[in-house]
């Protein structure tokens, strides 16, 4: 499992300490034990107060169907001119490793343990996608 | 007394089974901006209403409010499917006013604009979750369909068990690919079709009959 590292209520870092951004890009590691306890509205609401602070989100595990919905919902709802236009996602599964039945894959139920990276939409660009590798460009602001 | 309540709440039940069996089924039309949801919602309503649903354009969002044409009548093989198309609109995860910009709008004009898409798309996913009966996807043949919100939508889709119907849109254009959509989503029939030139509705009218109704 990788080190957990996530924004604070406040957009404190992890151990509240303040983000150090004196010109680099912060990524957070978000790891799976501290998605599993969350509400959907705390993981959104992690994801995105994450992003608007202009943080790159990795999360070990991703999003049930229904939380990429109310993601999609409550992003639009804080786009603003000038200051947020919106968030960028990939996603790719990880079925091989998961104990999703053959019956199950099928029928298209696919597992949320997929890893998922989501940034800010002016920050990040997806350069390559396949079912095993995610190529992204990463700006500063 | 309790014999009569029984029997009005059982007369109730049953009355209410028969009506909601012949309501006719919201059908969600969804896709990605500029993939030609208002063009086929269009075709639909005039095939069969005589009315049309929206405005289209090739200005991204410009069907920012989802709109409902009611009661449409689809009469296919001796059977008639009556359903209420709603036309959503795209589906995104961002939303830049400057993009606008290129279309010849004044700022104000590109940033109410990009306010109203936001509410649409909100608008949208809660109908998506709430309030629609089945999906008719539709995508852009000339594009390429493997991008994360295409994904997402068509997973949470699968995640409601909602009957979908993918559409491979504007084979009138040299550059459309059916195949590249059937690879994309090999779990689903695929249609092909130009909304815009009416080519093979047929086909998409039997299968709207086959799978809503």
């Amino acid at each position: 499992m990788p080190e957990v590292k996530g924004n604070g209520p406040n957009g404190d870092g992890p151990n509240g300490d303040a983000p150090d951004d004196a010109g680099g890009v912060q990524i957070d590691l978000i790891g799976a034990d501290r998605m599993a306890n969350m509400a959907a509205m705390e993981k959104i609401r992690m994801i995105l107060d994450g992003v608007r602070d202009n943080n790159i989100v990795i999360l070990e595990t991703g999003l049930s169907p229904d939380e990429e919905s109310k993601l999609i919902e409550v992003t639009m709802t804080e786009i603003s001119p000038d200051e947020f236009n919106g968030i960028e996602i990939e996603t790719y599964p990880r079925s091989e490793t998961t104990d999703q039945s053959f019956l199950d894959r099928l029928m298209g139920n696919e597992s949320t343990q997929k890893l998922t990276v989501i940034g800010p939409a002016n920050q990040i660009e997806t350069l390559h996608k396949d079912e095993n590798l995610i190529s992204a460009l990463v700006s500063r602001k | 007394m309790g014999l009569f309540t029984n029997l009005k709440d059982s007369v109730s039940r049953v009355t209410d089974k028969l009506f909601s069996a012949q309501e006719p089924k919201r059908i969600g039309i969804y896709g990605p901006p500029n993939a030609g949801k208002t063009t086929l919602a269009n075709r639909i309503a005039r095939d069969w209403t005589g009315d049309a649903v929206g405005p289209e354009s090739h200005i991204p969002h410009e069907t920012r409010r989802a709109r409902r044409k009611e009661d449409v009548e689809i009469e296919r093989n001796g059977k008639t499917v009556t359903i209420d198309i709603v036309d959503t609109p795209g589906v995104t995860t961002k939303v830049d006013y400057e993009e606008f910009l290129d279309h010849d709008m004044e700022k104000d004009d590109a940033v109410r604009r990009s306010r109203e898409a936001t509410e649409g798309v909100a608008e949208a996913m809660h109908w998506l979750r709430e309030d629609v009966d089945g999906v008719i996807y539709v995508l852009d043949s000339t594009t390429d369909p493997f991008t994360q919100v295409n994904t997402m939508l068509i997973g949470i889709i699968e995640s409601q068990d909602l009957p979908v119907l993918i559409l491979a849109n504007k084979t009138d254009l040299e550059e459309s690919s059916v195949q590249r959509i059937q690879n994309a989503f090999p779990q689903h029939e695929t249609i092909p079709l130009s909304a815009l030139e009416g080519d093979n509705m047929d086909e998409v009218y039997e299968k709207i009959a086959e799978y809503f109704g």
